[in-house]
Parts: C-alpha cells; structure tokens; sequence
C-alpha cells in the first residue's frame, strides 16, 4: 500500500489573479487518478471556496491535501483575523467581505455554507487574532 | 466507426521531429518518439491546433477530393456559412449558391438555414429545461469531443441537439429522395467544410448513431473553382437561399448565442479560452447563465484551418454580407425537421487521462509521477518528445518512455559516470589498488558511457 498522496500549497495574499490555483491543480490530478466525476466535482468547489476566503479574509495561507484511494482531505491553514462567531458565519449569505471583492462577484456569504454541502465531513478550529483552520474531508 | 475516429493525421515523410505541436496541443496528445511525432488517438480531439502551427505541414486533414460528387447519381451540396465570409465584396449568397450548382452539384441546403432551425429548437429548449442551466452548445464537435474525455460533469449540460449541418444533411436527404425518387446510396450530401473536425463528426458523430453527412469537402478546395464559377452566374441570380441573418451568424463566434434573444449567454472562442470556461463552468463559478457557445477555433468557424480568409477579415465579410437580410427565413412550422433535431444517443464520458486501469494503479501512479516530476528539471523544454516534465513522468508511469529521455536526466548521469571514471584512473596511476580490478571496472564505465551517449544520438534521429 502506497503512503497518501500529500501537496501543499502556498496561497498567496490579495492575489485573485492566481486565486483558484491550487483547487484547479487537485482538480486535475483527481481526474488522472479516476477518481468518481462527482467526487472531483465536491472537492474542487470545496476548495474553490475555502481558497478565495483565504485570500479574501486571512491574508493567504498554506493548504495541505492528502490524497488515498480512500478520502481526501484538506487542511485549509492561516493566520488571519479568526471567525468571532462560528455559527453566524455559516449561514447562508451571512458576509463580511469587503465590498472590492464583491466588485469582482465575491463575498455572496456561500463559501462556508458550500464547503460544508461539498464535502463529508467538515471541522472549524478558530481563534480570533490567532487564525483559523479548516479540515475537510471527501470520502471516496 | 472508431470511437476514437480521427481526421487530423501526420504525414511521416514531412515531419522533422521539432517541438512545435507537442508545445501547442491543447490536450497534450502528441509526442516526439524516434524522431517524429504521434498523435495518442485517445486524448486528440481534432481541434487542428497542430495543423496551424507545423511549419513542415506534416500535419494534414483528411477529406473528400472535389471529384467524388461523380460517384453519386444526385449531389446536394451543404455550404457552411462560414465560406460566405471567404469572398470579397459579396452582395449576395444567392450567387455563391447558383455558382455551386454551376459547379455539378444538383440541389443546395443552406447549413445556415438549418442553423435557424436549431436556433429556433434551441430557444425551446431552454424554455422547456430552467433546471438544467446553461446548456453548452453543441454545434463545434471538438468542444463535444473535449467535454467527452476531459469535463465528464458538463455532460448532463450539453444541448441534445444535433448540430445544423446534421438537421441540413437530413432535411436534404428527405428532399432530395422526395424530388427524384432514388435510392439513399445514389444521393451524396457533401458538406463544404471550414474544418477538420467536421470530418471526424461526419465519420464518427457523437448524439447520434449515424450522421447523413457523406462526403466533406474543404472550403479551401472548393474556393478558388467557386470562384470562376461566380463569375458566370449573371447579375439576376435565382433566389434559392433560405438563410438569414441568423444563420449567416453562425459562422462566427457569438453568432450562436445570438440567435437565441438572451442576454444571458457566454461565447468563447480559441481552443485554450475554451478550456479556461469550461474548468470554471465545472467549478460552478458562473451565476445566471442559460447558455454557453463555445468554439475550438478563434473567431468561430471561419477561423477553421480549412478556410482561406483571415477569421477576422472573414467576419467583417459576414457581417457586410447580412445587413440587409431579414432575421431569419427558415422555421420549423414549415420545415418538419422535428424528426432531425434531437440527439437520438448518449455522449458517455471516456476516462482517456487516468493514469491507470482502476483508481488503485492510478493512485500508484500518481504518487510516482510526483516522486519522478521532482527529480525531473522542470524547464518544459520539449527535448525528450513530451511537452512538459510533468507530462514525461506520466509517460514514464504510464511505461511508455523513460527516465533517460530526459536529456539533462542523462547529462547528470553522465557527469558522475565520467568522474567515477577520472578517480578509477587515479588510483590505478597512484598503483593504489588492484590493477585488473580497476581496469574492469574502468571499462564498465566506459560502456555506460557510450551507451548513454547512444541514446542521446537516437532522440536525434
């Protein structure tokens, strides 16, 4: 049995020009690997969400994915501001993007709400002024 | 047919191995190997991309040869509108359609004229199906054959409908056999085409089980003999055309959508900008979309490498072409073309990129691509007959090239065979260790060596 398949990469801060990159480079390696259409379909919009808050919201960060015929999981790391209240953050259309982003069609308060429709399993660990981590996981 | 069908071929004699279309092909379907390149039949999708860039011309399209409207008794010819837009100062289509009769061929349907059809069908359509928005247009058989092997949750998205040029060839089969009575196979439908991709759909359709196309001939070989023919047809030519502005349209970008009275549309062209909106369309960036027109070639089908006019030349020409023309002139009510409209087949989706045969060899696979991409130099420069690193240590996985194709791969090993061969030399003349030891080994050495060196000749030829 091989070990996970496990990339990391860096988001970079208040890019949106390269927002999107990472989700988009898992997105095709789940395709070479066969992994079920619905299932690359979940973890790319996932990730797509939680990518874009972190360049939205936290000043950038490190994403960690593992990869085993099993599951994926994804671990969303920064070190922004924290989500204050949890729970008001995940309701659909709650928000607090800053209204340049929402120029560019951002910030429709849907990001949470979709990785957590998106994927199986879903964990919040936040701090306010320490940072926020989010672990997602797609069964297969 | 061959699922896997195609009409873009190489011709061997002409290709030098260089590096051109490997770096070009949008779905990295080519390889240089021994010196000339392949085309893996399974990830082409006839976009012709390889056509345009080969400065040798290795790359061609097959089609159909003018005089094989001979072999059938009764000959309907389908223009594509995009050749309208290869003629200067042309006031009216009606001389490119008599000019085609003068040519040999017994009747015209205006592909354009079925595209009005489809637009119409296509406005019904989305009416009928709010849920399942947008619908992807299905009209460029390459964009079709792509979403088929690399986008398999756009499928459910793509328009069932078979693209104008099939509504055309049916509709022409029904008048032709109507009008002279003759069996099918002594009626030739022959599609004048913009591009290869055509001809691949004609051979191999995707939607239905058999396309009524049965020849395709290339608009760059039928223009320079319209040509003189449309010299002939006098100044009052026969009103025969049954397009209008809308058909017309279709031979640019933006002209499908445009038939369809929505705003709330997206058209894009160009083979790489088509893939762009598709991998955003898989992610579900866009809100609000009922359709989305997409062409392989840049400026829409008169941009196909079949055509004679530059694509942007080509569109000014249409649109001059169409000023005074009504909106359309063709309607289903008085067409009964209900029966050549929908797809009557399922496009099924057609894992082509894993990289192995069940999701366990892939994930073994893909871990070994990862460990081999790390090791590889990441320049892409194309040497080893594969477009990127990343598409080698795939190759590699796949066991269908190695890592010594590598050339800096192989300059490395090289470097530390020579300098194991320096130090083996120095303790011999140091009288440090056994000689006969040293000098067999010493040979060793230099056999790799050479071998190495022979392989960096092969890649050469």
């Amino acid at each position: 049995m091989d070990d996970a398949i496990v990339l990391t990469y860096e988001v970079s801060p208040d890019d949106f020009t390269r927002a999107g990159e990472a989700s988009s480079d898992v997105k095709s390696k789940l395709k070479q690997m066969g992994v079920p259409p619905d299932a690359v379909r979940k973890v790319a919009i996932a990730m797509y969400e939680g990518e874009i808050n972190m360049v939205i919201h936290a000043k950038g960060g490190e994403i960690t994915v593992s990869i085993t015929p099993e599951k994926i999981t994804m671990v969303l790391a920064d070190v922004g501001p924290g989500i204050p209240d949890v729970d008001l953050a995940m309701q659909a259309g709650y928000s607090t993007a800053p209204d340049a982003v929402r120029s560019l069609g951002f910030g429709a308060g849907m990001g949470l709400p979709n990785m957590k429709k998106y994927t199986d399993e879903m964990k919040i660990d936040t701090t306010v002024g320490v940072g926020t981590t989010i672990t997602m996981v797609v069964n297969l | 047919m061959d699922k896997f069908y195609h009409s873009v071929r190489l011709d061997e004699s002409l290709c030098r191995g260089c590096i051109n279309c490997i770096k070009r092909c949008p779905t990295q379907a080519i390889r240089v190997r021994n010196g000339k390149a392949r085309i893996n039949s399974k990830f082409c999708i006839d976009c012709g991309e390889c056509i345009r860039v080969c400065p040798h011309h290795a790359k061609q399209a097959t089609y159909d040869r003018l005089d094989v409207i001979k072999e059938y008794k009764y000959t309907v010819a389908l223009p594509a509108p995009s050749l309208y837009g290869q003629f200067n100062n042309l006031e009216d289509v009606n001389i490119v359609l008599n000019a085609l009769l003068l040519m040999g061929f017994d009747d015209v349907m205006e592909v354009g004229a079925a595209a009005e059809l489809v637009s119409e069908a296509t406005r019904a359509y989305l009416e009928e199906h709010q849920e399942n928005l947008p619908m992807i247009s299905t009209a460029c058989p390459s964009v079709v054959r792509l979403i088929r092997v690399r986008f398999p949750n756009l499928i459910p998205h793509l328009l069932p409908l078979n693209p104008p040029v099939e509504v055309a060839a049916c509709l022409a089969v029904k008048k032709a056999m109507e009008k002279t009575g003759l069996p099918r196979e002594d009626i030739g439908i022959c599609f004048i085409s913009p591009c290869p991709s055509k001809v691949t759909y004609a051979k191999s359709p995707l939607g239905t089980e058999k396309s009524q196309i049965d020849r395709v001939l290339a608009i760059k070989d039928v223009y320079p003999i319209l040509l003189s023919y449309m010299k002939a047809v006098g100044p009052d030519p026969a009103e025969i055309g049954t397009s209008g502005k809308i058909g017309v349209n279709w031979g640019r970008s933006g002209g499908e959508a445009g038939g369809l009275f929505t705003e709330s549309y997206l058209a894009a062209d160009g083979i790489e900008n088509v893939i762009r909106v598709l991998e955003d369309l898989e992610d579900q960036k866009f809100s609000n979309l009922k359709f989305v027109e997409l062409d392989a070639c840049s400026g829409g089908c008169v941009g196909g490498v079949l055509t004679v006019e530059n694509p942007y030349v080509a569109e000014v020409k249409l649109k001059r072409l169409r000023r005074y023309m009504p909106v359309a002139r063709s309607h289903m009510d008085g067409e009964h073309a209900e029966d050549c409209m929908a797809w009557t087949k399922e496009v099924d989706y057609e894992p082509v990129f894993s990289l192995g045969h069940n999701i366990m060899e892939s994930f073994a696979r893909l871990n070994q691509a990862e460990r081999l991409l790390k090791k590889l130099p990441g320049l892409d420069c194309g040497s080893c007959g594969a477009p990127t690193c990343k598409a080698l240590a795939e190759d590699i996985v796949r066991g269908e090239a190695r890592e010594e194709d590598c050339v800096y791969y192989l300059r490395e090993s090289l470097h530390k065979l020579s300098a194991e061969v320096s130090h083996l030399a120095d303790d011999m003349a140091a009288g440090e260790k056994d000689g006969r030891e040293t000098l067999r080994l010493l040979k060793e050495y230099i056999q790799k060596i050479s071998d190495d060196m022979a392989k960096l000749d092969e890649e050469k030829r």
